[in-house]
């Protein structure tokens, strides 16, 4: 079989206003792990740590990021030896990523996440609901990174970019 | 009202799916149909503290022991399912509602 071209969930062009910029990022490889009882998954995640609740580990460009009880979803490549430590499954088609970046992101979100985002610093993640879609929040630095299932990318865009635009037009006023 | 999740911190109600009864985590003995009976259909509509069975839907996906007041609507006590671990040696088989 030929090279096959992956298609994106969104394939959008960036949109913004002032320096809050919303665009698709690419989340490449990501897997859900969830450990056994009792494992050692400490010597196997080196140098990345299982993360505490609402807690992102990260070494260079590879992410572990707590989304539930037990369960945390890795980006970036899989250690050897993890598949016997913990439950392993592949999630990187499964979900979108929007990241929104820049002055105003906490008011656009507040307009659609439950959440004080103002006390999310980077390095923190929460579970949670953007509109009534379940949502892996990720704080990073000058904003955020949304996760939605990749079902729903089209109604996540829709609804941060509304939410954005109208934000945007109340500033102008 | 707000639920305050063992995991994730003080989260709004409509993060979590209502699953009923404390009574839900014990399963009378096989056979003893009054037993059966009592627990999937008596239940008491108490005004003052419950204890139930709550699942954090949006969130963590934990399952959760919330002790509140059907009165006050005051939370007082929320647990992890997982960690209680003598929940199930509490509520003993008691053949009807709590």
């Amino acid at each position: 079989m030929g090279n096959l071209i992956a298609k994106r969930p969104l394939g959008v062009d960036p949109v913004g206003h002032g320096d809050l910029v919303l665009a698709e990022v690419d989340l490449g490889r990501v897997t859900s792990v969830a450990p056994f009882a009792g494992a050692d998954v400490a010597r196997v995640l080196k140098p990345l740590v299982f993360p505490a609740p609402g807690v992102v580990s990260s070494k260079g460009d590879a992410r572990l990021v707590w989304t539930g009880r037990g369960q945390a979803f890795l980006f970036g490549a899989v250690p050897e030896g993890l598949g016997a430590v913990a439950a392993l499954s592949d999630q990187s088609d499964g979900w979108a990523g929007l990241s929104l970046t820049g002055t105003g992101a906490v008011d656009v979100l507040a307009r659609l996440v439950p959440l004080d985002l103002r006390a999310l610093v980077p390095g923190q993640c929460a579970r949670t609901t953007l509109g009534h879609m379940p949502l892996i929040l990720i704080a990073v630095f000058g904003g955020f990174e949304v996760l939605v299932f990749r079902s729903m990318a089209r109604s996540a865009w829709h609804e941060v970019e509304q939410a954005l635009r109208m934000w945007g037009a109340r500033a102008q006023c | 009202m707000r639920i305050t999740c063992p995991l994730c911190g003080p989260r709004d109600r409509r993060e979590f799916y209502y699953y009923g009864s404390e009574d839900y985590l014990t399963q009378p003995e096989v056979g003893d149909l009054d037993a059966v009976d009592a627990q999937l259909h008596l239940r008491d509509n108490v005004a003052g503290r419950v204890r139930d069975v709550w699942y954090h839907e949006a969130g963590c996906a934990s399952w959760l022991v919330v002790t509140r007041d059907t009165v006050s609507h005051a939370v007082e006590k929320v647990e992890l399912v997982a960690n209680v671990k003598g929940i199930l040696a509490k509520t003993k088989l008691k053949g009807g509602a709590a």
